[in-house]
C-alpha cells in the first residue's frame, strides 16, 4: 500500500516536471508571478478588475486584436464581468455590423446585438497583416490559454517592454520585450501610463492595466472558471466522504475473513 | 463458465435462463473465485473498465456538438466549451479522461510485467491486452487531433508521414491515408469515424480480455496456481467489487482533481492555437502518454528504421510470454529479475523524459542508449535469466504468506520443515 502510493507519487512529480522543464527552457526570463484572484481552489473573478479589464481591451487593444469566440452577451452572464443587461446592450449598440441580405437581397449596416459576437477589427487575416507590417494580431479569445505560463506570461509581456541591450539590434518596426519568446515582438509597448481613464476611478498606472486586462482575457479564455471550481470542490469533497465510507465498507466485509486486505 | 450448476430461483427466471443464460453469467461474475491475496495493483482492470466506459460516454455526448470539418472543428470545441451546457465539464473530463486511461493502463501492464501475469497459462489475456492498448493508443492520437489546434495538425502530419518510409509505395499510403496530398478536411473527417468505432471495438476486446481471464482465473502476488474455488479464494462480489470501488474512488479523486483545478496540464498550448499549415511549432511532441515511442522513433537515424523499431517495441511486448523463459512468475520469488524490472522502469520513463525534449546533443545520445536497453531488456536479458537465475523457494499455498505477512518467514518456515 505504502509503495503503490509512492510510485504514484514519483510518477506524477516526473510527469509534472519535466513539462515544467521544457516550457520554462522556452522563455528566456522567469515569468513575473502575480497573485491572481482566479487561482486556488476557490479562486474567483475579481469583477471589478474584469470589468476594467473590458475597458482596457475595448479602448486599446480591439482596435488590432479579435476576439471573435465571445458574443456580447457574455458580458452579462454570471461568472463574468457581469454587467447588467442594459449596460451590455449599452456597450453592444457601439459597435455597427454588416449583416443581410434583406428581403430585397441587399446587405446594410446594423449595430450589435447581445446575440452578436464582438465585432472585429478587421475583415481578414490579410487584411490584419497589410495594417501590421505583416505581423497578425492573434485573436485574444483563449491566448491565455495558448501561451505556456499563460495569464503570467501575457502579464510579464505588457509589462516587458524594455530598451534593447547593446548587443541586440532591433530592426524597425519591430520591439524589444524582455518576455517575449525570442525577445523581438512586433506590438508596439500598447501601454502607458493614465491611457484609459477608468470609470471606477482607480489610477490606470501601467501595471494595473496590464493586470485588469490579464484578467479579462483569462475569463475570456475559460468563461466557465468559477463554476468549475465550486463545483470542483463539491465533487471531491463528496468523493473523499464516499471514499472513506467505501474503506470501511471495505474494511467490514473484509473482517469476515481471517486474513487483512 | 460450465463449473457452475445454477438454477434461478424463478420459473420465468428459469425460462428465460434455458433460452439465454444470462442469470447464470451475473451468478458467474458474483461468484467468480478470485485469489484473496491480491493487492491494489489488482484494482487497475476495474478502474480501465470504467474509464473506458467514462471515455465512450463522454465522447458520444461530444459528438452531438462537434463538427469535423477543417474550418469548423476548432471552433465546434469552443462552442462545446463556451455555450454548451457544462460542455467544459464534457470536454475536460474527456480530454484529461484519456490521461488518466493512459496512467491506468501504464499500471496495469507493469502489474502485469512485475507479477508475471503475461506467462502461461494466460498468454491469451496478454495478447488481447496488448491489442486493447495498441487500439487505444490509435484512438487517443486520432482523439489528439480532432480539436484541430496547431499540435493537432502537426501531430497528424508527423505521424502520418511515418509511411511514407515504407519503400516504393510509401507516399501512396500518406496520400490515400490523407485522402489527399496533406493533412486536412478529409483527413480530419476520417480521423473521426476511426475515433468513434474504435472504443466500441476495444470494448469488444476487453469482453474478450475478461472471458479469457475467466478460464484460468487471476494471477496473484505470489504467482502460484490456486485452487478454485478454495480457502485462498474469496467470491468476487462482495469482496473484490467493494476492493475495487474503493481503489476506482482514490483514483476518482485525483482525476477530479485534474478535471477542476488544473484541466490544461496534461495538455499542450499550443492546441488551443488554431490549424495552420504555414506555421510549424517550434517543438511538436504528442501527449505524455506517446512519448516513449516518440524516443524510439527518433532515435533511430533512419526513417524507415525509426517507423520499425517504434512498432517492435511494442511486437517485443506481444511475444513477452515466449521471450520470458523463467517458470517463477512472481518477481518476489526472482532477485535478479526484480532488479531488472526497476531498471526497465526506470528505462521507459527516461525514454518518456527524452521524447519530450529536443533530439540533440546528449538528449539523442540518452535516447539511443535507452532504446538500445530497452530492446536488450526483451530480447537478451529475459529469456537468459530465465535459465540462470536462482529463485527463492515458492509456498505451497497463497494462505502462507498472506496469514504471515513475509516472505522470509514463509521460506525459513519452508526450509526447517524440509
Amino acid at each position: 500500500m505504502k509503495f503503490f502510493f509512492k510510485t504514484i507519487f514519483i510518477l506524477f512529480i516526473l510527469f509534472t516536471f519535466s513539462n515544467q522543464k521544457i516550457e520554462a527552457g522556452e522563455n528566456n526570463k522567469e515569468l513575473l508571478k502575480v497573485d491572481w484572484s482566479f487561482k486556488g481552489l476557490f479562486g474567483k473573478f475579481d469583477r471589478a478588475s474584469l470589468q476594467r479589464g473590458y475597458q482596457v481591451y475595448t479602448e486599446v487593444c480591439a482596435s488590432c486584436h479579435s476576439m471573435k469566440l465571445l458574443s456580447y452577451r457574455n458580458l452579462a452572464e454570471k461568472g463574468g464581468p457581469e454587467f447588467s443587461e442594459d449596460q451590455a446592450k449599452a456597450i453592444a449598440s457601439n459597435f455597427e455590423l454588416r449583416d443581410g441580405p434583406n428581403s430585397d437581397g441587399e446587405m446594410f449596416t446594423r449595430s450589435a446585438k447581445l446575440s452578436d459576437k464582438f465585432v472585429k477589427p478587421y475583415q481578414n487575416i490579410e487584411e490584419a497583416k497589410a495594417l501590421n507590417g505583416g505581423a497578425y494580431p492573434p485573436d485574444m479569445s483563449v491566448l491565455v490559454k495558448a501561451r505556456s505560463g499563460g495569464a503570467d506570461y501575457i502579464y510579464s509581456v505588457l509589462v516587458g517592454y524594455d530598451d534593447p541591450p547593446s548587443d541586440v539590434t532591433i530592426d524597425d518596426g519591430v520591439y524589444y520585450n524582455t518576455y517575449m519568446i525570442g525577445n523581438k515582438i512586433m506590438m508596439p509597448n500598447p501601454l502607458s501610463e493614465g491611457l484609459v481613464e477608468y470609470t471606477d476611478g482607480t489610477k490606470a498606472t501601467e501595471e494595473q492595466m496590464a493586470k485588469d486586462v490579464t484578467t479579462f482575457l483569462a475569463w475570456a479564455a475559460e468563461p466557465h472558471l468559477e463554476a468549475r471550481h465550486r463545483i470542483g470542490f463539491k465533487a471531491i469533497l463528496y468523493l473523499i466522504i464516499l471514499t472513506i465510507l467505501a474503506y470501511f465498507s471495505m474494511k467490514k466485509i473484509w473482517s469476515r475473513i481471517e486474513s487483512k486486505v | 463458465m460450465s463449473d457452475h450448476n445454477y438454477v434461478p430461483s424463478t420459473k420465468l427466471g428459469k425460462w428465460f435462463n434455458d433460452r439465454l443464460p444470462l442469470l447464470s453469467l451475473s451468478e458467474h461474475l458474483r461468484e467468480y473465485p478470485t485469489p484473496k491475496n491480491l493487492n491494489y495493483w489488482w484494482t487497475f482492470g476495474g478502474i480501465l473498465t470504467f474509464c473506458l466506459i467514462a471515455q465512450i460516454v463522454t465522447g458520444i455526448v461530444l459528438a452531438m456538438h462537434y463538427v469535423a470539418q477543417a474550418d469548423l472543428a476548432f471552433e465546434s470545441v469552443e462552442h462545446i466549451m463556451r455555450d454548451v451546457n457544462y460542455g467544459w465539464l464534457i470536454r475536460y473530463i474527456h480530454a484529461n479522461g484519456s490521461s488518466m486511461f493512459f496512467l491506468a493502463v501504464y499500471i496495469h501492464i507493469f502489474r502485469s510485467l512485475y507479477y508475471g501475469s503475461h506467462k502461461s497459462p494466460r498468454e491469451v489475456i496478454w495478447i488481447l491486452g496488448m491489442m486493447i492498448y495498441f487500439l487505444m493508443m490509435m484512438t487517443a492520437f486520432m482523439g489528439y487531433v480532432l480539436p484541430w489546434g496547431q499540435m493537432s495538425f502537426w501531430a497528424a502530419t508527423v505521424i502520418t508521414n511515418l509511411f511514407s518510409a515504407v519503400p516504393l509505395i510509401g507516399e501512396s499510403i500518406t496520400n490515400w491515408l490523407w485522402g489527399g496530398f496533406a493533412v486536412d478536411s478529409p483527413t480530419l473527417t476520417r480521423f473521426y469515424a476511426l475515433h468513434f468505432l474504435f472504443p466500441f471495438l476495444i470494448l469488444g476486446l476487453v469482453i474478450l480480455h475478461i472471458w479469457a481471464l475467466h478460464i484460468p482465473g487471476n494471477n496473484n502476488p505470489v504467482g502460484i496456481d490456486v485452487k478454485k474455488p478454495s480457502k485462498d479464494t474469496v467470491p468476487f462480489h462482495p469482496y473484490i467489487v467493494i476492493k475495487d470501488l474503493f481503489a476506482l474512488l482514490v483514483f476518482l479523486t485525483l482525476f477530479a482533481f485534474f478535471v477542476f483545478y488544473s484541466p490544461n496540464l496534461l495538455g499542450h498550448p499550443d492546441n488551443y492555437i488554431e490549424a495552420n499549415p504555414l506555421v510549424t511549432p517550434t517543438h511538436i511532441v504528442p501527449e505524455w502518454y506517446l512519448l516513449p515511442f516518440y524516443a524510439i522513433l527518433r532515435s533511430i537515424p533512419d526513417k524507415l528504421l525509426g517507423v520499425v523499431a517504434m512498432f517492435a517495441s511494442i511486437f517485443v511486448l506481444v511475444i513477452l510470454p515466449w521471450l520470458d523463459t523463467s517458470k517463477i512468475r512472481s518477481a518476489v520469488f526472482r532477485p535478479l529479475y526484480k532488479q531488472f524490472y526497476w531498471i526497465l522502469v526506470l528505462d521507459v520513463l527516461v525514454l518518456g523524459y527524452m521524447g519530450a525534449l529536443p533530439p540533440e546533443g546528449i538528449y539523442l545520445l540518452i535516447a539511443r542508449i535507452a532504446t538500445a536497453y530497452y530492446f536488450i531488456h526483451f530480447l537478451v536479458i529475459l529469456p537468459v535469466l530465465g535459465f540462470k537465475e536462482k529463485t527463492i523457494p515458492l509456498p505451497l499455498s497463497i494462505s502462507e504468506p498472506v496469514l504471515n505477512e513475509s516472505h522470509e518467514v514463509v521460506n525459513n518456515n519452508k526450509m526447517s520443515t524440509e
